[in-house]
């Protein structure tokens, strides 16, 4: 996802509850701008609140990046989360389904993951956590 | 200057002018077995032929700007081939078939010299025939990609049996992507007829593995948030004994062996009894 | 701060949530409407979600939870307009937030909640339809 060629990012602070829902907007003005199908959207911002969320309550804040992706003919929009907070110990038990470290359902990442089409966990205990995840236009 | 040796085949070529075109158009006429019309086809021929003169013999790069006319040319001739049906050998041929011509001009002739100058046209003739295919394959490519995409929407009909009742009658193989459209589509239908009842009809689904049990799982459950029912119908026998074989987890769906079972039970849900005259 | 307005009708409670809940908003509407079922013995809750372009696990749970706290008041909840997105989204993720009644509007959630509320007291001694019964 790197290596993709990038269009402006927008740098999103996640420190309180009704900044979630600022990134759910953002997130949703990108997709419609990209012109994902409405499932899609719905898809895409589903999971970044459910991502915004876990910064904020387990990773004691953050920030989210929104950005358009530009891959050949193909187009995406790519939302990066990152704390500093824990991190996360195990992550192949973090992304089975039921598992959760809070009081949610334990559908947080596992569930978030089949929301999207890149997902990608880089963390590390006492290093923070950074979420990438992207969909694409079919 | 005089023309290098290596290019005499281009004086070949304009000595025998009639010939050459005649004859070539005769292969090519042969290879196409009568579905196009030799005059058509006399006209294509003779555009290749002084679309390859225009580089006077001198070029053998095929990618020269002497050649753009040609390469247009071709292109447009291996998008046509590609959508009237021809096979790629079909198309080609129409090319290749100048090497047979002029190489029986030359044993005609028995000119062992000119057999030399045969080998270069023989380069570009092969090279402009590759092109050709290549703008044939490309045709055909969007082509398909249109088709699928048609199928795509083609393959989606909500079609509404009574009032408060839609059906869905699934033909072909169900993937990830279909499904999407498919569920999206029956969604929709639910909320714009306002039924209470969907009917997703599997006689022309030929498998049921445990991915397409898994998509209409998710359909059902997807519709009852929405506040409607589903019944699938249309179960075959081999299919009912391959879900039981995989050990597949239908839960509450609600099944029926035929699409007016299907119908008589979302019509009693909905209130409504049929009654015989008698 | 954001309050979302819970209205009566007769027996029934009407929620329509017309904007993006926050988490705390959400949390807030959940106190609010247990509060008002005991006050107004409300029998029926309905919660008009047709506006809400997402549903995410926490919405997820407090409509569940919302559910589970009316019936053990005594009162039937009924969530209605739920868009398709929405569904498919929430059935993805995972939820499918079973013990939650769903219509697909105001107008057949009423009648739902019309039937499962009034059906013992109006209809006493009535048998009921067998023969509809699947």
């Amino acid at each position: 996802m790197t290596d993709a060629p990038t269009d402006d990012q927008t740098v999103l602070p996640l420190k309180a509850d009704s900044d979630v829902v600022r990134v759910r907007q953002l997130v949703r003005d990108v997709a419609t701008a990209v012109r994902l199908s409405l499932v899609d959207q719905t898809k895409l911002v589903t999971a970044a609140s459910e991502l915004a969320r876990n910064t904020l309550v387990y990773g004691g804040g953050g920030e989210a990046r929104v950005r358009r992706l530009t891959q050949g003919t193909s187009v995406g929009v790519e939302v990066v989360f990152s704390d500093d907070g824990p991190g996360i110990a195990d992550t192949d038990l973090a992304l089975t389904d039921g598992w959760t470290s809070g009081n949610g359902l334990g559908l947080g990442l596992s569930g978030t993951r089949r929301l999207v089409d890149d997902f990608h966990l880089d963390t590390a205990p006492g290093a923070g956590t950074t979420v990438t995840i992207a969909k694409w236009r079919r | 200057m005089s023309p290098q040796p290596d290019h005499q085949w281009i004086d070949l070529l304009r000595e025998n002018e009639d010939e050459v075109i005649a004859a070539w158009t005769a292969a090519a006429e042969a290879s196409l077995a009568g579905r196009m019309t030799g005059s058509d086809l006399a006209n294509d021929i003779r555009e290749i032929y002084n679309g390859l003169l225009a580089g006077e013999g001198a070029e053998t790069d095929i990618r020269s700007s002497v050649y753009d006319g040609l390469r247009a040319l071709l292109n447009d001739l291996g998008r046509t081939r590609a959508r009237q049906g021809f096979s790629p050998t079909e198309a080609a041929t129409s090319i290749f078939a100048l090497k047979q011509v002029v190489l029986d001009l030359l044993g005609r002739r028995g000119d062992l010299a000119a057999y030399r100058a045969f080998a270069n046209l023989s380069i570009i003739v092969d090279d402009l025939g590759l092109y050709m295919l290549e703008t044939y394959a490309n045709a055909r490519e969007t082509v398909i990609a249109q088709q699928a995409e048609t199928l795509l929407e083609l393959s989606t009909p909500v079609v509404k049996l009574w009032d408060n009742i839609v059906a869905l009658p699934l033909v072909g193989t169900l993937d990830s992507a279909r499904t999407q459209v498919v569920m999206e589509a029956l969604l929709q239908a639910l909320v714009d007829t306002g039924s209470e009842h969907a009917i997703i009809d599997i006689t022309g689904v030929p498998a049921v593995d445990t991915q397409v049990a898994q998509h209409l799982l998710k359909t059902v459950q997807a519709a009852r948030l929405l506040g409607a029912e589903c019944i699938v119908s249309g179960i075959r026998p081999q299919i009912a004994q391959t879900v039981v074989a995989l050990g597949i987890e239908f839960g509450d769906i609600h099944t029926k062996a035929n699409l007016s079972d299907a119908m008589l039970l979302a019509m009693r849900r909905s209130g409504l009894d049929i009654v015989g005259r008698s | 701060m954001e309050r979302i307005p819970i209205l009566r009708i007769g027996e029934m409670l009407l929620v329509s949530i017309q904007v993006d809940l926050q988490d705390h908003t959400a949390l807030m509407l959940q106190d609010d409407l247990s509060n008002r079922i005991v006050e107004t013995g409300a029998k029926g809750v309905l919660i008009d979600i047709s506006a809400l372009e997402i549903v995410d696990s926490f919405i997820g749970r407090m409509i569940s939870t919302t559910a589970a706290v009316s019936r053990v008041l005594d009162a039937e909840t009924v969530v209605v307009g739920m868009q398709p997105a929405v569904a498919i989204t929430l059935v993805e993720l995972g939820l499918t937030l079973s013990g939650v009644r769903t219509a697909l509007d105001v107008d057949r959630g009423l009648r739902m909640l019309r039937d499962s509320v009034e059906f013992p007291v109006v209809e006493r001694g009535v048998t009921p339809d067998d023969g509809r019964a699947d």
